[in-house]
C-alpha cells in the first residue's frame, strides 16, 4: 500500500507545497488504488484518469510558476454525483440521467478546479439523494469499507466510502436530511453539513432546496475546515447564498480551546431509540469533556419529536416540484409508448422507466402533500413545525455554546435489511434532520466503536445559523480527545481494504 | 387510518406523470399509507397560532447586478436533448387527435 494514501488531506498539501511529492504523485496513486479497489466498494459511479492527471499536471505546472491557488493546492478530490460537471457524466444514482454530460460545472466544482484540487471522478448515491444506505442508487449500492456486507450510509455512500476505504483524501457530499453526516457516522469518516445557503447550490441537482446543502467528507476535522473554506462563499448565482462571509474554519480548528464551553444535550436524542454500544459512545464523549472542564447540561427541544414527520412531508413536496423538470424534453432519458402517442403520455412513460420505486414514492406522496384540501393539513402544518424546531434551538442555544447528540441510530446495517421497509429507513436520520430544517449547520466526527459489533459510531455537534467555526472548534475538541486515546483517527483502525472480499 | 385509496394513488401518479401498473398502485396505496399516518402528527404539534417557516435563513429581495454575461449556445443548450430541429426542442403531439 502506497504511503501516500494513508495521509490526511492537510498532511498531503504540506508534502505537495514543500515540493516533496507532487500533485501528480498523488492523484496517480488514489487513482491506482481507486482503480484496484473500487469493485469492492463501488464508490464510484465514474472515474477518469486522464481528466485528473491533466488537472494534477496543472496543478505542478501553476506550484512550479509560483502560483498556489488554495491550501489544499494539488490534492486530488472525489465529487458526489449530484453536482453537475462539464467533462464527465452526471446521473444523480438515477437511470433518468445516464450518460448526460452537462454543458456546465457547478460553482463549487468551479472552485475545486480554481483552488488546484483534481478531480477524481463522481460518487454513489442514493437516487436524487433519497435514501440512507445507496441502495436506491440506480446503480446498485456501495458498501462500507470496515465490513462490506454493510451499507455505507447514505444518500453519499459513495463519497463516505471514498474516504474511508481511502479511494481518494477528500469528496464533496450534499446533505438534505443527513446525507453526509449519517455517512461519516457509519463509516468512521467527518462529515460536515455547513449552514444552509454558506456554500453556493447552483449546479447541484435539486432535491429539497429549502433543505439542501453542500459540504465536505474527510477523514480528519482539519481537512473538513480547509475544504470548507475553499467551497464556501457568495454566489450570485445562487438567490439563497449567504452574503457575508462565515470566516475560516480552519483558524477556528486550529486555535480551538475548551475556554468557557458550554454543551447541550438533546433530551428528546438521547435516550430512546439508540443501539447500546452507540450510546455508549456518546456518554464516553460527554464524560472527556466534563473531565476537560466542559459544563454539560441537558436541555429540551420538545419539538424534535416532529421533525421526521414535518421532513417526510416538506422533502417529498419540494421533490415532487423540483423533479418535475425530468419531463424527457430538454435532456436526459424519452421513452415512446407504442401508437402515436402525445407528448404527456411520452412523459409519463419515461418517468414510469426512468425513475426508480422510492423517487416515485415520494414524487406521490409530495403531490399529495400539496394537493387542495390537504395542503393545510399536511405541507402547511410541516411548515410550522419548522418554526417551533428554530423557537427550541434559540432557547437551546441561548443556555449553551453548542448542542451534542449521537450522529446516528445504530451503527452500518447490513445491505438488503431495511430497503423494503421505507419507514424504517426514514428513522435513520431522526438526529440529523433538526438541522436541515433550522437551516443551522451540524457536524459528525468519530466517537468510537460500538461494543456489539466493533463498527463506527459518531457524535454530531450542532451551532447556531452561521456559527460554522464554533462546530469546527468542538469537532477539533473532541477529535483531539480521541487522539489522544487512539494514538490516531479512528480510521486508522478499519481493516485493511485489500483483504476485503464482498 | 389515512384515506389513501387506490383510486387517488392512481390519480396522484397521473397528476405526477408517473404511469403505473396495477400492482405498483396495490404497493403504493399500503406503503404510502403508512408513511401518511407516520406523518400525520405534525397537525398534533401545531395546536396554536404558530407562523409557517418555507425557508430556514429569512431573505428577501435578493437582487444582483443587471450585467450581460456569457451564456450556452443554442447549440449547447440543445446537444443534450433527446429530440431537436430547426435549432429547438422537438417534442411529440401535444394533442390529442380527437
Amino acid at each position: 500500500m502506497s504511503e501516500l494514501i494513508q495521509k490526511s488531506a492537510a498532511e498531503l498539501a504540506e508534502l505537495i507545497s514543500t515540493k516533496q511529492v507532487s500533485s501528480q504523485e498523488v492523484t496517480a496513486a488514489f487513482f491506482d488504488r481507486s482503480e484496484k479497489l473500487n469493485h469492492k466498494t463501488f464508490s464510484y459511479l465514474y472515474l477518469n484518469r486522464e481528466t485528473a492527471m491533466a488537472a494534477a499536471k496543472r496543478a505542478d505546472e501553476d506550484h512550479a510558476a509560483g502560483k498556489v491557488h488554495s491550501p489544499l493546492h494539488g490534492v486530488p478530490i472525489a465529487v458526489k454525483d449530484v453536482l453537475v460537471t462539464k467533462d464527465a457524466p452526471t446521473t444523480a444514482g438515477s437511470k433518468i440521467l445516464e450518460g448526460w454530460v452537462p454543458q456546465y460545472d457547478a460553482t463549487v466544482v468551479t472552485k475545486l478546479r480554481e483552488a488546484g484540487l483534481p478531480i477524481l471522478g463522481k460518487t454513489n448515491m442514493d437516487e436524487f439523494a433519497m435514501g440512507s444506505s445507496t441502495e436506491y442508487s440506480a446503480y446498485g449500492p456501495s458498501r462500507n469499507p470496515w465490513d462490506l456486507s454493510r451499507i455505507p450510509g447514505g444518500s453519499g455512500g459513495g463519497s463516505s466510502s471514498a474516504v474511508a476505504g481511502r479511494l481518494a483524501p477528500l469528496a464533496i457530499g450534499s446533505d438534505t436530511g443527513g446525507s453526509i453526516r449519517y455517512p461519516a457516522a457509519v463509516t468512521g469518516s467527518v462529515g460536515t453539513k455547513p449552514t444552509y445557503g454558506a456554500v453556493s447550490r447552483y449546479g447541484v441537482i435539486a432535491l429539497a432546496s429549502s433543505l439542501d446543502q453542500i459540504g465536505p467528507v474527510t477523514n480528519t476535522v482539519l481537512d473538513a475546515a480547509l475544504l470548507q473554506d475553499v467551497i464556501a462563499g457568495h454566489d450570485p448565482k445562487d438567490s439563497t447564498s449567504i452574503p457575508k462571509s462565515l470566516g475560516s474554519m480552519a483558524e477556528a480548528v486550529r486555535t480551538a480551546d475548551f475556554k468557557g464551553l458550554k454543551v447541550g444535550v438533546v433530551k428528546q436524542l438521547s435516550s430512546d431509540g439508540f443501539q447500546a454500544g452507540v450510546k455508549e459512545c456518546f456518554d464516553d464523549t460527554i464524560s472527556k469533556l466534563v473531565a476537560n472542564g466542559v459544563e454539560v447540561v441537558e436541555v429540551d427541544c420538545p419539538s424534535f419529536e416532529y421533525a421526521v414527520a414535518a421532513y417526510y412531508l416538506i422533502l417529498p413536496a419540494e421533490a415532487s416540484s423540483n423533479l418535475a423538470k425530468y419531463d424527457s424534453v430538454r435532456f436526459g432519458m424519452r421513452v415512446i409508448p407504442d401508437g402515436n402517442p402525445t407528448i404527456e403520455r411520452v412523459m409519463a412513460a419515461t418517468r414510469e422507466a426512468g425513475f426508480g420505486p422510492e423517487v416515485k414514492r415520494r414524487i406521490i406522496l409530495g403531490t399529495y402533500a400539496l394537493s387542495s384540501g390537504y395542503y393545510d393539513a399536511y405541507y402547511g402544518s410541516a411548515q410550522k413545525v419548522r418554526t417551533l424546531i428554530q423557537q427550541d434551538l434559540a432557547n437551546a442555544f441561548a443556555k449553551v455554546d453548542v448542542l451534542l447528540t449521537p450522529t446516528a441510530p445504530t451503527t452500518a446495517f447490513k445491505i438488503g435489511e431495511k430497503v423494503n421497509d421505507p419507514l424504517a429507513m426514514y428513522l435513520n436520520d431522526i438526529a440529523t434532520i433538526p438541522a436541515n430544517l433550522a437551516g443551522i449547520p451540524g457536524m459528525a466526527v468519530p466517537n468510537g466503536l460500538a461494543k456489539e459489533d466493533g463498527l463506527p459510531s459518531g457524535v454530531q455537534i450542532l451551532a447556531p445559523a452561521m456559527e460554522d467555526a464554533r462546530a469546527y472548534r468542538v469537532a477539533a475538541l473532541i477529535e483531539n480527545l480521541y487522539k489522544a486515546q487512539w494514538g490516531g483517527y479512528l480510521i486508522d483502525q478499519a481493516p485493511d481494504l485489500e483483504a476485503l472480499n464482498v | 387510518m389515512s384515506e389513501l385509496t387506490p383510486d387517488l394513488v392512481r390519480h396522484l401518479a397521473s397528476l405526477a406523470r408517473i404511469l403505473v401498473t396495477e400492482e405498483e398502485v396495490q404497493k403504493l396505496t399500503g406503503e404510502l399509507g403508512v408513511i401518511v399516518d407516520a406523518v400525520a402528527s405534525v397537525n398534533k404539534a401545531v395546536a396554536g397560532e404558530v407562523v409557517p417557516t418555507s425557508h430556514p435563513i429569512p431573505m428577501s429581495n435578493v437582487f444582483r447586478e443587471d450585467a450581460v454575461l456569457p451564456s450556452l449556445s443554442q447549440a449547447e443548450a440543445l446537444s443534450a436533448a433527446p429530440d431537436s430541429a430547426e435549432g429547438r426542442f422537438k417534442v411529440p403531439a401535444i394533442l390529442d387527435e380527437e
